[in-house]
């Protein structure tokens, strides 16, 4: 598997299976470690985070983790590549951020399951992703990992205040918990703010689909816990478990009866309207093509149209995004190129006219 | 436009509006009968920008400002210069500023005061291994930075020593 392979198609994380996966896109589990005896990354010097690169990476490649694992030196990749790895959510936009002379890398693995960043805020954020509600199965893989990691490496650790990290937020247990959900029913009937206040009530955020300060495009929301210390990680699992995710997906369950009750024309012409501009339209940007997708997946969801299936969605939603459309088209090209290209990308993968 | 809280002539920051058997009420509260009303219980989480701002300004609003002429030994990082990153620099910051961060950490999350949960395996030796390791290394870096290879030569075997030792 390499960085070209990979542009051709969604991740695992994307493939539209799992449990809810109608509501709930994807799980994902988020470890935050340090290692002890190193300063953290902000407060260290280029070789410093040389020292610290290499190591985790000789013990990411050498522990056995997974069957493949690929090592993206980050420093070396162009600024496109590395903008495919956050359109697919392998790293985080600030870990892009910076030239050449960045002294970063991720591992990424078991199909684009987890990705391990190397140097960001932290020495190592272990991601691991999971399509659909699979968030116990995300944080064992998650746990797994970093078994295989601590028996290689010290961990910066105290008994007060659990793993220490670069920002006193992930202090504690370091575990970010988050759920991906398309909630395109709330949006269209007002409601998205029931969502925000039940996140509210047990202390978590509610973000857009690049996390954070982004907008909720495409009615994608995602949902993860903000406090990191005094309870342990099947604490946190479970509010997402056993409270906030079968609470959101009861409202949006019901936002939706409540559209094909009340209002099934007004839903099937915006299904039918999505449908018609994403396989005729000649210029699309990426946010509207978003919208159009929310749509048409709600659509594919509640049974009112079967002209294309969630997987090939679900890949859209990644293909359109600007990386990857060059990547795919094999050139650079400039915005309104692109907007040409996305349109043409679209009606060529949904037989359109 | 500004509105007064509903109890006294103070400007309203909290607002709410509750719909109860079709009845709608809405209130408009200052800080204190908002706290007064519980309201305030359920606030919402503060990011922790905002609590280090919040902090400052009650340190420079006089009395208690101790904490800021804290200075980690290991990595250098003052007090006043996390509170404007909101990043430690090392994990020997934790010990250095215990008194200034405890209270920040206890309101960024939810009154927690100690870790609950995973303990890695290899933390039963950790803690004075721990600042043995960071001392070697900070030792490591002045040998490098006064061009002392030998030295670092040296350090970089107890290095390597020490570590194979517990692993």
């Amino acid at each position: 598997m390499n960085l070209a392979q990979m542009t051709e198609h969604a991740g695992e994380w994307l493939r539209g299976i799992g449990p809810h996966s109608d509501i709930v896109i994807s799980s994902r589990i988020r470890l935050a470690r340090n290692l002890a005896g190193h300063l953290f990354v902000n407060r260290s010097n280029r070789r410093q985070r040389y020292d610290v690169l290499t190591r985790c990476r000789d013990e990411i490649l050498s522990g056995r983790i997974a069957d493949s694992i690929i090592w993206v030196d980050l420093g070396e990749s162009s600024d496109m590549d590395r903008q495919l790895l956050v359109e697919r959510h392998l790293i985080s936009r600030q870990h892009a951020r910076g030239g050449n002379e960045q002294l970063r890398g991720v591992a990424i693995g078991g199909e684009e399951t987890f990705a391990i960043m190397v140097n960001e805020e932290d020495h190592l954020r272990i991601q691991v992703l999971r399509s659909g509600m699979q968030l116990a199965e995300a944080f064992d893989q998650a746990n797994r990992i970093d078994d295989v990691l601590e028996s290689r490496m010290d961990y910066a650790f105290n008994s007060r205040w659990g793993y220490l990290t670069a920002c006193p937020t992930n202090v504690g247990t370091g575990i970010r918990v988050s759920v991906m959900l398309h909630l395109p029913a709330l949006k269209l009937t007002g409601e998205i703010e029931k969502v925000r206040r039940a996140a509210r009530d047990l202390h978590l955020a509610v973000r857009g689909l690049f996390g954070e300060g982004s907008e909720a495009l495409g009615d994608l929301y995602q949902v993860s816990n903000q406090t990191t210390l005094g309870r342990a990680e099947q604490e946190f699992l479970a509010d997402f478990q056993h409270t906030i995710v079968p609470q959101i997906l009861s409202y949006e369950q019901q936002a939706r009866q409540a559209l094909l009750r009340q209002a099934p024309s007004q839903l099937d012409d915006k299904i039918w309207r999505a449908w018609a501009i994403l396989t005729h339209a000649r210029v699309l940007g990426t946010d509207e093509v978003l919208q159009y997708l929310s749509h048409l997946r709600l659509g594919v969801n509640l049974g009112r149209i079967d002209t294309v299936d969630i997987p090939k969605i679900n890949e859209l939603f990644l293909l359109t995004q600007p990386a990857h459309l060059q990547r795919l088209t094999g050139c650079e090209m400039d915005q309104s190129t692109r907007r040409e290209a996305r349109a043409a990308l679209i009606r060529q993968r949904l037989g359109g006219g | 436009m500004k509105r007064k809280c509903d109890k006294c002539d103070r400007p309203a920051t909290h607002h709410s509006v509750e719909i109860i058997k079709g009845q709608k009420i809405e209130k408009n509260l200052c800080d204190e009968h908002a706290a007064e009303e519980g309201l305030l219980v359920k606030a919402v989480h503060t990011p922790i920008n905002e609590l280090l701002s919040n902090f400052v300004k009650i340190h420079s609003g006089g009395g208690g400002g101790e904490s800021k002429d804290l200075t980690c030994d290991n990595c250098g990082l003052t007090f006043a210069e996390f509170r404007e990153q909101s990043l430690v620099g090392c994990p020997e910051c934790y010990r250095a500023f215990e008194k200034g961060l405890a209270p920040l950490l206890e309101r960024a999350h939810e009154g927690a005061t100690h870790h609950v949960g995973k303990v890695p395996a290899r933390a039963g030796s950790g803690e004075a291994r721990q600042q043995k390791l960071m001392r070697l290394r900070k030792r490591l870096s002045d040998a490098v930075s006064a061009e002392d290879y030998e030295m670092a030569a040296a350090l970089r075997d107890d290095i390597r020593r020490f570590e194979e030792k517990s692993s």
